[in-house]
């Protein structure tokens, strides 16, 4: 029998504050286990589901639905809470509220391959579904044991809904964040111009071998680049804690995502490195679908351990970025342009991307930075290598 | 399958990537990029739904081309089976 766990309400970035407990999605007397989702948090960020790190029965849901409370509040109470839990997103955090402190290990992807519905739905997914007219039969569950919470339920198709979100609150808490990000971190920047022409003619070869859905987009490589690099770089991989790099093992790669009607989430894509470039562009679809939705869990918003921001086709060709603390770095990838450039002493017009990466100077120096660009670089050069 | 319905299901794939957008309030002529504010990720799932839902591969040559509800609608007339 192990001790009694009080699961606190979770600062979910390190902007958050406060928060609303919109569902939840289990019961009393039901056992939970490391990364079920056990509740949805309405933030300044959108509705955020909320996974578990320790195992146990519910005890008592101490907060009702629709309480608005401060990070640290208890919301419910564990017994026979496993002593091997992991702290890492219900550490009670301090009066101002500081950003959750990274798990120490990787928590298992709270992504699982569930059956289709079984007949167990949240009360919220079943208000949701009466609302929109939608029958659950059929319908796959992501919630604890397979249950429909209530981003399972489809949006009624001639009723668009809004995503979840309060644009003056999303900026109110852009605005937190990028303060303390400026008020705290001495950034210095860096960048290098990479020629993607031979990149893009062997993307181009594989995605016309493959179906639509099996292809991938350039800004796919671009991750794969950011997140395999940090295996020679590792210092830009990490946090700054009590006056120290603390460099993580593991690759959270978040992704800085704009949300239509403004607004900017940057939700992680775990264990970035070790995914293929199908693997990651099925994560990084999935995590924009669910971003623009309102829709992310607890450990995509506070996992990041290095996050990359990229203009897409429509921007800008250069973009100096702006470090989420307590990351150590942030790498920033241009709109590819058409250049002159130089080839084997000949100018040829080249698609080109400016590459860059704004460092935390008390974590590391632009050496170091110098040298994680370079290694960016080669990767894009190489694409086999990230295939 | 009528034009009439085939443009009924991209305007209802089209709000699915952007769910902010009536699908009624799709201006069948203005490019999609600015009346719904999507991107190539966008982009690449409408292909790929399409894809799902037709049986159509848009090649990337004709794809900088179908860039409006009406221009989209078009191309499926002319190349999907019915």
């Amino acid at each position: 029998m192990g001790d009694v766990f009080e699961f606190v309400m979770p600062s979910l970035g390190a902007d958050m504050e406060r928060g609303v407990l919109v569902e939840w999605l289990v019961t009393v007397g039901q056992h939970v286990d490391r990364g079920d989702l056990v509740a949805v948090v309405e933030t300044d960020k959108g509705a955020i589901e909320v996974e578990i790190w320790t195992p146990g029965t519910v005890a008592e849901l101490v907060v009702p639905e629709g309480s608005d409370v401060p990070v640290g509040t208890v919301l419910a109470r564990l017994s026979g809470a496993s002593a091997t839990a992991d702290p890492a997103p219900s550490a009670p955090p301090a009066a101002d509220a500081p950003p959750a402190e990274p798990s120490p290990e990787p928590a298992p992807t709270p992504v699982v391959a569930v059956p289709p519905h079984s007949g167990r739905a949240s009360p919220w997914a079943r208000h949701l579904a009466a609302e929109r007219g939608v029958d659950l039969t059929g319908v796959v569950g992501t919630g604890p044991g397979g249950a429909i919470v209530g981003a399972d339920v489809p949006q009624a198709r001639t009723k668009p809904v809004a995503a979840g979100t309060d644009a003056d609150a999303m900026r109110r808490a852009v605005a937190r964040a990028m303060e303390r990000s400026k008020r705290e971190i001495p950034h210095y920047y860096l960048g290098t111009e990479v020629d993607l022409t031979p990149t893009l003619a062997w993307l181009e070869r594989r995605n016309a071998a493959v179906p639509p859905p099996q292809r991938v987009l350039p800004a796919v490589l671009f991750l794969a680049a950011a997140a395999r690099a940090v295996r020679e770089v590792p210092q830009v991989n990490g946090f700054w804690k009590d006056g120290r790099l603390e460099v993580s093992e593991a690759v959270h790669l978040g992704v800085a995502i704009s949300l239509r009607g403004g607004g900017l989430v940057a939700p992680a894509v775990r264990d970035a490195d070790r995914l293929d470039l199908g693997g990651l562009m099925a994560a990084l679809d999935d995590l924009v679908r669910r971003a623009r939705r309102g829709r992310l869990r607890g450990s995509e918003m506070t996992d990041a351990t290095l996050t990359t921001t990229s203009m897409g086709d429509r921007g800008v060709s250069d973009i100096q970025g702006v470090i989420y603390p307590p990351q150590v770095a942030i790498v920033g990838f241009g709109r590819v342009v058409e250049r002159p450039w130089i080839v084997d002493g000949a100018i040829l017009p080249r698609s080109v991307v400016r590459v860059t990466l704004a460092g935390d100077h008390r974590a590391h120096d632009g050496h170091t930075g110098g040298l994680y660009l370079s290694a960016v670089a080669n990767l894009l050069t190489n694409p086999e290598s990230l295939a | 399958m009528t034009r009439t319905e085939m443009e009924a299901r991209v305007r209802e794939l089209l709000v699915d990537l952007a769910p902010e957008f009536e699908a009624d309030a799709i201006d069948p002529d203005e490019d999609l990029r600015q009346q719904l504010d999507i991107d190539s990720m966008d982009l690449h799932q409408l292909a790929t739904s399409l894809f799902e839902v037709y049986g159509v591969d848009i090649p990337e040559s004709e794809r900088a081309d179908l860039v409006t509800l009406r221009a989209i609608v078009d191309w499926l007339d002319a190349h999907v089976s019915r």
